[in-house]
């Protein structure tokens, strides 16, 4: 890591930050307000990204390959896509956030299926958006469309699965 | 959010009793990961921040009122795909839209587009899922999105 590394992975962050500081400091309106949802993305993300990543940093040295890999790796079946709808249902936050889990969880083994099941219930049947969309457009919506998603997913996963072939991995790239 | 820091902290106490150098290690793993995502991860919240000041709710409201039928539904598909909208803005929306008089299967389009699909978070899904993967995720998300909305739309 050296500095001009650093500043070519940050550039546009960079002028992104100068044009926020431009703004608030000469009064430009619409820099202004693309500050304040700036702020509050950030917020969002730093209220749980970090720590989340600390948990899947514990959870890598952790839990063992073979465990993950039985429960919902290749051989699992319905009981592992049943795993992964239970977890993602869990959890909260944009779909981002799911992206690091379904990392971690390539990682130890998950099939590719069940990677894009995860992904797409994280998408929209988790619990805590789902009584947010009751309040706000009804039980009836929202039942419709959990009813219609789960096989949509389904199907997805594998396609996916068959698109990638079974040996895909998820991974971070570096830059 | 607290749910999630106490679990933490427990998990990292817990951790840090069983073994130090293990818990080091992964807490060191946790943190190179975040610090590799996150030029990425500004850039994306970046330009979602600039979006969502282009594209005001008030905008979308008068686009897909003004549109109806199947180009109503194709715009609505295309506005939910490039939006990243957080759910607390975007369930009001949806509730306005429905009470302008925007039928229930183009408000259903754009719900489970703006969920599925996300074009926005495009450099941070290829960071992770490589750009073949990324693609074919958001293709196929798209149109399960609009046949979810679809086959909602019948029945509401």
């Amino acid at each position: 890591m050296n500095f001009w590394k650093i500043l070519k992975d940050y550039f546009w962050v960079v002028i992104f930050a100068v044009f926020l500081l431009g703004s608030l400091s000469l009064g430009f309106d619409p820099g202004k307000q693309i500050y304040s949802n700036f702020s509050q993305f950030i917020l969002e993300m730093a209220s749980f990204l970090p720590i989340m990543f600390l948990l899947i940093g514990l959870f890598d040295v952790w839990v063992p390959r073979e465990g993950i890999e039985r429960h919902i790796g290749q051989e699992s079946g319905l009981l592992g896509a049943f795993w992964v709808i239970l977890l993602a249902t869990l959890q909260a936050g944009p779909l981002y956030s799911a992206f690091p889990v379904a990392y971690i969880l390539s990682k130890k083994g998950a099939s590719v299926r069940n990677i894009f099941i995860y992904l797409g219930t994280f998408s929209c049947m988790k619990i805590p958006l789902l009584t947010f969309e009751i309040g706000f457009l009804g039980l009836k919506f929202s039942l419709l469309r959990t009813l219609f998603s789960l096989p949509v997913f389904f199907i997805i996963g594998v396609l996916m699965e068959k698109y990638l072939g079974k040996e895909y991995k998820v991974k971070l790239a570096k830059l | 959010m607290l749910i999630l820091t106490l679990a933490a902290i427990v998990c990292i106490a817990l951790s840090f009793a069983v073994d130090r150098k293990k818990t080091y290690q992964g807490c060191l793993k946790g943190i190179r990961m975040f610090l590799d995502i996150l030029p990425t991860l500004l850039l994306v919240l970046a330009l979602v921040s600039i979006f969502l000041y282009l594209v005001p709710g008030k905008f979308l409201t008068d686009i897909l009122g003004a549109k109806s039928g199947p180009l109503g539904i194709l715009i609505a598909a295309l506005l939910g795909s490039i939006s990243l909208i957080p759910a607390f803005v975007a369930y009001p929306l949806a509730r306005i839209f429905l009470n302008r008089g925007i039928p229930p299967m183009t408000v259903a389009v754009f719900i489970t587009t703006l969920m599925m699909v996300g074009i926005l978070t495009l450099p941070l899904e290829i960071k992770f899922f490589g750009k073949k993967a990324a693609i074919m995720r958001n293709l196929l998300s798209f149109f399960g999105a609009l046949i979810i909305g679809l086959l909602m739309g019948i029945f509401l």
